[in-house]
C-alpha cells in the first residue's frame, strides 16, 4: 500500500510539478519567508525545487517511509536548509514552514487529479500528511540542534573572553576573575593561568575574584585547585578582592582557603612585591634621586 | 633494565627524566636515588620533569615518596618544570603533592636548593612551608 501511495503521489507530483512550485512559493512568500530580506526570491525558488525534485525521488523508491536510505538526500537537504536558516535568525515556525507548507499545494494537486477514487484520495491524504509532519519535526529538530550549537559556541567564546591573564610585573600575574566560576570555566581560566606562568616565567600570580559575585564551596574548591596546579608549576598563589559579605558567607559555610588573601588588589601587589625582594617606595625620600620634571612621583 | 641517570651536582642530585615513566621505571628510580642521598650525602634533590607528557596517580605518588624520603635523609626535593596540562592531570586526580616543593625551572629549582642549604645552616627554623 505505502509503494502505491509513494509512486501515486510521485507522479503526481511530476506531472503536476507547474502547479504545485509556484503555488507552494507563494505559500512561502504569504508566510513570510522573505520579509527581512534575509534569503531572496531566487533563492527560495530553487531550494523549493531542489527539495520538491528529492522528495520525488525518494518517494517512487521507498514509499512514505521516511527512516528508508533514499530519504537521506532529502534529509541531507532539510538539515542543510534549517542550519542555514539558524545562522540567518529565523524563528523556528518560520523554518518548519518551509516544510508544512508543501501540504496545501500537494492536497490542491490531489483534487485536481482526477485519476484517483475517493477512497484512495483520502489515504494518501493520510499518508502524505504523516510523511510533511515527520519531515517538518525533523526539521525543526535539526534547528534547534543548530541553534544549541550557536549557543555552546557563544558561551565558550564568553569564557575565553573574560579570563584574561595579566602581568603586573616581572614576574608578577594577575588573574582577574569575572562572573561565576564553574568547573567548565575554572578548567579555562587554569589553563591560560598556568600557559602564561610557563611563558612569562612568573614566580607569583595573583588571583583576583573581585568580580566574582558569590563564593560557595564549590567555587572555592574550583579557586584551590587553580592555586595548587599553579604551586606545582613552582608558582606561588594570593587571592585577592575578597568581599566583605564574600568573607562572611565563606566563614558561615566553613570553607577554607588555605592561601595568602589579602582584601584588594594593591595589597596582594605589595606582598608580591615583597615576595620577589621588591618594594615600592616614595622618590623623594631617596636621598641623591632626582625627580623627573613632569611626572610628580614614581614607584621604583 | 632501563634506569634513569642520577647527576650529582655539587651536593645536590639532578635527575631529568626524559622518557615516559612506567611503574617499575619509577620504583627503580625511588630506589636508586635513597641510595644515592646516602652514598653522595646529598642535600637536594631536583627533579626535571618538563620533558614528561603524561603522568599517572602512580607517578605522582612516586613524586611524593621521594620527597619523603628525602626528608627524612634530610634532604630537599624540588619538582621543577611540571607542564600545564601535567599540574591539572595531577590535581584532577587529587594529588597536590603538598610535601614536594616545585619551581618553575631547573635554574630556579637551584637556586632555591642553594637559599635552603644556606639558610639551613644559618637557622633551621626558618623554615616557611
Amino acid at each position: 500500500m505505502a509503494g502505491q501511495v509513494g509512486s501515486d503521489v510521485a507522479s503526481l507530483v511530476t506531472r503536476n510539478e507547474q502547479n504545485i512550485l509556484p503555488e507552494w512559493v507563494e505559500l512561502q512568500k504569504n508566510a513570510g519567508t522573505l520579509h527581512t530580506g534575509r534569503i531572496s526570491e531566487g533563492e527560495l525558488q530553487s531550494q523549493s525545487r531542489n527539495f520538491l525534485h528529492l522528495l520525488r525521488d525518494a518517494l517512487t523508491q521507498s514509499g512514505t517511509d521516511t527512516l528508508a536510505a533514499p530519504y537521506e538526500p532529502a534529509k541531507a537537504m532539510l538539515t542543510e536548509l534549517s542550519r542555514s536558516r539558524a545562522l540567518q535568525g529565523f524563528s523556528p515556525s518560520e523554518t518548519a514552514t518551509f516544510v508544512f507548507s508543501l501540504k496545501q499545494p500537494l492536497f490542491n494537486a490531489l483534487n485536481r487529479d482526477k485519476t484517483l477514487s475517493g477512497e484512495q484520495i483520502a489515504s494518501t491524504v493520510w499518508s502524505l500528511t504523516v510523511l510533511l509532519d515527520e519531515l517538518g519535526l525533523f526539521t525543526l529538530e535539526i534547528f534547534q540542534k543548530s541553534r544549541e550549537e550557536i549557543i555552546v559556541r557563544q558561551q565558550r567564546e564568553i569564557a575565553e573572553l573574560s579570563t584574561p591573564v595579566v602581568k603586573l610585573w616581572e614576574g608578577i600575574l594577575a588573574l582577574p576573575l569575572i562572573g561565576t566560576l564553574d568547573s567548565q570555566r575554572t578548567q579555562v581560566v587554569m589553563e591560560n593561568l598556568l600557559q602564561t606562568i610557563v611563558d612569562s616565567e612568573a614566580e607569583i600570580a595573583i588571583i583576583d575574584i573581585t568580580g566574582v559575585p558569590t563564593v560557595d564551596t564549590l567555587t572555592a574548591q574550583h579557586l584551590l585547585k587553580t592555586v595548587a596546579a599553579a604551586r606545582l608549576m613552582g608558582a606561588d598563589c594570593l587571592i585577592s578582592g575578597i568581599r566583605p559579605q564574600i568573607a562572611q558567607t565563606m566563614v558561615h559555610l566553613g570553607v577554607e582557603l588555605n592561601v595568602i588573601s589579602k582584601a584588594s588588589l594593591a595589597d596582594a601587589f605589595a606582598v608580591a612585591l615583597r615576595q620577589t625582594g621588591r618594594a615600592v617606595v616614595k622618590a623623594r625620600r631617596i636621598e641623591g634621586f632626582a625627580l623627573p620634571e613632569k611626572s610628580g612621583r614614581q614607584g621604583a | 633494565m632501563d634506569r634513569i641517570p642520577i647527576l650529582k651536582f655539587g651536593n645536590a642530585l639532578l635527575v631529568t627524566i626524559q622518557v615516559d615513566m612506567h611503574d617499575r621505571l619509577a620504583t627503580a628510580l625511588e630506589e636508586d636515588l635513597t641510595s644515592r642521598i646516602v652514598s653522595n650525602n646529598a642535600r637536594g634533590v631536583l627533579i626535571d620533569i618538563s620533558a614528561l607528557e603524561v603522568v599517572d596517580s602512580f607517578i605522582g605518588r612516586m613524586l611524593d615518596n621521594i620527597a619523603a624520603v628525602s626528608r627524612i635523609l634530610d634532604a630537599d626535593t624540588v619538582v621543577v618544570g611540571m607542564r600545564p596540562a601535567v599540574a591539572i592531570t595531577l590535581v584532577e586526580l587529587g594529588l597536590s603533592l603538598t610535601g614536594v616543593k616545585t619551581a618553575l625551572n631547573v635554574e630556579r629549582g637551584m637556586a632555591m636548593i642553594h637559599d635552603r642549604l644556606a639558610g639551613s645552616e644559618a637557622d633551621d627554623a626558618d623554615d616557611e612551608d
